[in-house]
């Protein structure tokens, strides 16, 4: 009731000007904010889109001062590891993702997993590089893209399986059970009748995930680490990635030529996963349109 | 799960089974990895069968590795003493040789204008002395206007080989450096702000007035930063460059017979810069594969030969001619495969 | 013959829950080996140092004597900054954001969202060559000389372009997209009849905002701030360019100092031994701290939802 008096007691003029000055600030917040992610786009346009030709993009990465240097081997890396956690994290993900939307509502054990998951997703992105590190480095003694995968794998798999879970969530029950009522075992009305629903925006969250773990460079600085390489011995040794390169070419490297470099695998991955973000947003939102 | 990383792995162990070449690991010092880079790359266009690969993961990494012989060499910027090497079955020579030079950032500083003595390093980087205006630093440089600025230090922060030699060379010309800091490639500063590699000191060092910090010499003299001249052992103010590490490194007794163990830190001689360093190579006495020993020594020889150029041209200082011949012949009467001699 | 038929199918239907529910299991266990392994290798720094080393201030890697408070601190401190800035930053241009017509607002907020698909290592990149230049030039000047900040305590005169200030700037801008989308998300969650009712009696879009929208979705704002928190803790490459690296409490806001994410970095590969321990030591404390904020979000959510039953 205080409250209320105060709010009436406020002179008319001080509210006006407070809201003005309240909507002033906010819409400076948001310019600030674009602002801010302009500058950090434009930083890396001007010093790094000069170099991208097609040496850079399919040569392998070589000492400053050689002829045909590029960043193929490593933009390969990259694929090989980002493809193998996702082949690794995505489909266990996705089954663990179902698995609790199924059988894991209201129970203690489905309260705790989820909790889990929730950990997991908060986890420091590095910490995923430790883990992995003390887990297969150490035992196998040697680094490797394979371990590079791994830690994103880690990364992967809670983000996968809660959006999984939202998504069979969001499902009307009926659709469920009006399968099951039809005969259908659990398994086959998941898969067939619930997902297929859901693909389109499951799908899109997946990539988007996977989008955001491509880029991640923590995990892979105790586990794949870098090497001038083509990434064939991805399994046994240190094998080429963007993110490590893009680390060690512009904050490691007295050569202007591997900071020119460095800056141009910034835009590369830069745009690449901003360009993959537009695409599934405009994607998302036609079907929704539809 | 499990069946996927099983069906990943098996489809990546047949990937790896192409390598018909002969494979030469190394892990080790970041001191010379640049060098070693450049190398890898160059003896891997000659000879199209071998492949040597070097991770720079420090010199502790170096030893244990090739101690665990999970490694066919190892890099140091520590040499093992004798006891040690002999104890590990290892042999050890040496590589390489640079300096590692003072940079600073003053208003009106050029290259090689600012003259510094070992004590007054050392009480900067101990952050007692703590402005550039300070008397002992102008009488070190009558003609040079310093500015009323203040000291900022800045160092490494993450545990580098540099480090070592830097703060190895502190701890000789200042006892209440090895008193309180010590040397090792990492150490609990006393002043001064942290950089993350040489590049990060570099920049540091180069966006802000009054610093004062130290790298190797290929970084300050690429990033063109003012590298500060020191009074060697024989109370000469020298500049750093090539020459000055090269004959620091001639000072030295290189005897075989201890591993070829120095420190290149305040060497006497009139032309000696006193802050250098040599990065060492350990392989096992007793080798186990003759194929991959064999490409590893050939790889070694192809560097002091065929690489001296590229060194040099980095900043480095590659072995003296005598050096070289002493290592050969290290090699020739030390290395034994599966406990043979004279097998390769 | 369909008896059959269905047994088959009822033995694909066990297995596909056991399958399934094997792979649920499969974060739970992750979390648990993650804390037996890190557990299981710090184990020695543990012993060395005692649990003292949770609250010593040490570091000198030549006597290799170790402690966690510096890393520990600047981890909180930067968070802190972070938060105090993207928080209220998220707050203002959602409100933006929700009130703008639809034809600026929606760019406006995908252009935001955009600021979450950068790569880490990019804003590290960004905040080590443009964003320390500039603070070092323009704004730490501004605020240490031109407002006379820089006299009060905890705040610093000397500046260099690095250190938490500049971190947590860096930091703030990366959670801001996460701490901003859900603010959008409770904004809009706000009953209408709610909202209408308040400017039905004449109140101004803030009051509206801050009287009416922020205390109905508390909940979800509080929500939002632990998102960023958790992703603050342990960010790495963002910051460790720019925070100084030195292994000291933190002195001011312009001082440099470390993270335990970037001490990781910057030693974990080199480290052995005792050191290696102590990094490890160092991620457990990382992990605790993330699992703590989390759990201390459920338990927050779940009382919020238990008062709200009772009314």
């Amino acid at each position: 009731m205080r409250e209320t008096d105060d709010c009436i007691r406020r002179p008319v003029f001080f509210r006006k000007l407070l809201n003005a000055v309240m909507w002033l600030l906010s819409a400076a917040g948001v310019a600030l904010a674009v602002f801010c992610m302009l500058w950090i786009l434009w930083s890396v346009i001007r010093n790094g889109a000069g170099v991208i030709g097609l040496d850079f993009l399919f040569c392998g990465s070589k000492p400053p001062g050689e002829p045909d240097n590029g960043v193929g081997n490593a933009i390969l890396g990259t694929v090989f590891i980002t493809l193998t956690a996702v082949v690794i994290g995505v489909p266990a993900a996705f089954a663990g993702g179902v698995g609790l939307a199924i059988y894991g509502q209201n129970s203690r054990i489905g309260n705790l997993i989820r909790f889990s998951v929730n950990v997991m997703m908060g986890l420091p992105s590095i910490l995923a590089g430790v883990f992995v590190y003390a887990l297969l480095v150490v035992t196998t003694g040697h680094r490797s893209g394979f371990a590079g995968s791994l830690s994103l794998a880690i990364i992967l798999f809670p983000v996968v399986m809660r959006t999984t879970e939202d998504m069979i969530l969001m499902v009307p029950a009926a659709v469920h059970e009006s399968s099951l009522a039809l005969g259908m075992t659990r398994a086959r009305s998941v898969l067939c009748i619930v997902c297929r629903s859901i693909k389109g925006g499951l799908a899109t969250g997946i990539l988007l995930a996977v989008a955001r773990t491509a880029g991640e460079t923590a995990p892979l600085l105790f586990t794949a680490l870098w090497s001038d390489a083509w990434p064939w011995h991805y399994f046994t040794q240190p094998t080429a990635n963007l993110p490590v390169l893009i680390n060690e070419y512009t904050t490691n490297s007295p050569s202007e030529e591997m900071h020119a470099m460095g800056w141009g695998a910034a835009f590369l991955i830069t745009i690449t996963l901003l360009l993959m973000n537009l695409a599934l947003r405009f994607i998302c939102r036609e079907k929704k349109h539809a | 799960m499990l069946k996927q990383t099983l069906a990943v792995a098996a489809m990546g162990l047949a990937l790896c089974a192409d390598a018909a070449e002969i494979t030469v690991n190394g892990v080790g010092a970041s001191f010379p990895a640049p060098v070693y880079r450049v190398w890898t790359y160059g003896f891997s266009n000659v000879k199209k069968n071998v492949r040597v690969n070097y991770q720079p993961l420090g010199s502790g990494a170096g030893i244990n590795q090739i101690k665990a012989g999970t490694a066919n060499f190892g890099g140091s910027d520590k040499p093992l003493e004798i006891s040690e090497l002999s104890k590990a079955g290892l042999l050890q020579f040496p590589m390489l040789s640079g300096g590692v030079v003072p940079i600073c950032n003053l208003p009106g500083v050029k290259n090689n204008q600012l003259k510094l003595d070992a004590q007054v390093l050392a009480d900067i980087f101990l952050g007692k002395i703590t402005n550039w205006s300070d008397p002992r630093i102008a009488a070190l440089n009558p003609g040079l206007r310093l500015p009323k600025l203040k000291i900022t230090v800045v160092h490494r922060s993450d545990s580098s080989g540099t480090t070592y030699i830097f703060t190895d060379y502190l701890a000789k010309v200042s006892r209440e450096w090895a008193e309180k800091v010590g040397a090792g490639s990492d150490v609990k500063w006393p002043a001064g702000i942290g950089g993350s590699k040489n590049p990060g000191v570099c920049n540091m060092v180069r966006k802000s007035r009054g610093a004062i910090g130290y790298t190797e010499y290929t970084f300050a003299a690429e990033y063109r930063i003012p590298v500060v001249m020191l009074k060697n052992r024989e109370g000469k103010f020298v500049s750093a460059d090539s020459k000055a590490f090269s004959a620091a490194a001639a000072h030295a007794d290189w005897k075989a017979e201890e591993g070829f163990r120095q420190m290149l830190t305040d060497q006497p001689g009139h032309d000696s810069w006193p802050i250098v360093g040599v990065t060492y190579i350990l392989i096992h006495r007793d080798q186990k594969n003759a194929a991959e020993a064999r490409a590893m020594l050939d790889y070694f020889k192809w560097c002091f030969k065929s690489g001296r150029a590229t060194a040099a041209k980095m900043h480095y200082v590659p072995m003296p001619q005598n050096v070289v011949d002493k290592i050969a012949h290290y090699w020739k009467s030390e290395i034994t495969v599966g406990g043979r001699k004279n097998a390769l | 013959m369909f008896e059959l038929f269905r047994k088959k199918e009822n033995l694909r239907d066990r297995a596909f829950m056991i399958l399934t529910l094997l792979c649920a299991f499969l974060p739970l266990a992750a979390a648990v080996g993650f804390l037996i392994l890190l557990g299981g290798n710090s184990a020695e720094a543990f012993r060395t140092f005692g649990f003292g080393f949770l609250v010593s201030t040490q570091w000198d890697p030549v006597q290799e004597l170790y402690g966690a408070l510096p890393a520990i601190s600047g981890t909180l401190l930067t968070t802190v900054i972070a938060l105090g800035i993207a928080a209220p930053l998220g707050f203002i241009t959602a409100l933006f954001l929700v009130n703008a017509p639809e034809w600026l607002g929606h760019p406006l907020s995908q252009a935001l969202d955009l600021l979450a698909a950068i790569p880490s290592i990019i804003y590290g990149m960004w905040g080590l060559f443009v964003l320390a230049p500039v603070m070092q030039d323009y704004i730490q000047p501004f605020l240490a000389d031109t407002l006379r900040l820089g006299k009060l305590p905890f705040v610093g005169e000397d500046y260099n372009g690095f250190g938490f200030l500049t971190a947590g700037l860096i930091l703030a801008l990366m959670v801001l997209p996460y701490i901003c989308a859900v603010m959008r998300d409770v904004f809009r969650m706000t009953p209408g009849p709610l909202r209408e009712a308040a400017y039905g009696i004449g109140c101004t879009s803030w009051e509206v905002a801050s009287d009416i929208v922020l205390r109905y979705g508390l909940r979800g704002i509080l929500g939002a701030v632990f998102i960023g928190l958790g992703r603050a803790l342990g960010e790495t490459m963002a910051v460790l360019f720019v925070i100084g690296g030195i292994a000291e409490l933190p002195d001011s806001l312009f001082g440099s100092g470390t993270t335990i994410a970037a001490t990781l970095a910057n030693n974990f590969n080199e480290a052995d031994g005792l050191l290696r321990s102590v990094l490890f030591a160092l991620g457990l404390i990382l992990m605790l701290l993330s699992l703590s904020v989390q759990a201390a979000a459920q338990l927050y959510l779940r009382n919020m939802d238990r008062k709200r039953g009772e009314k």
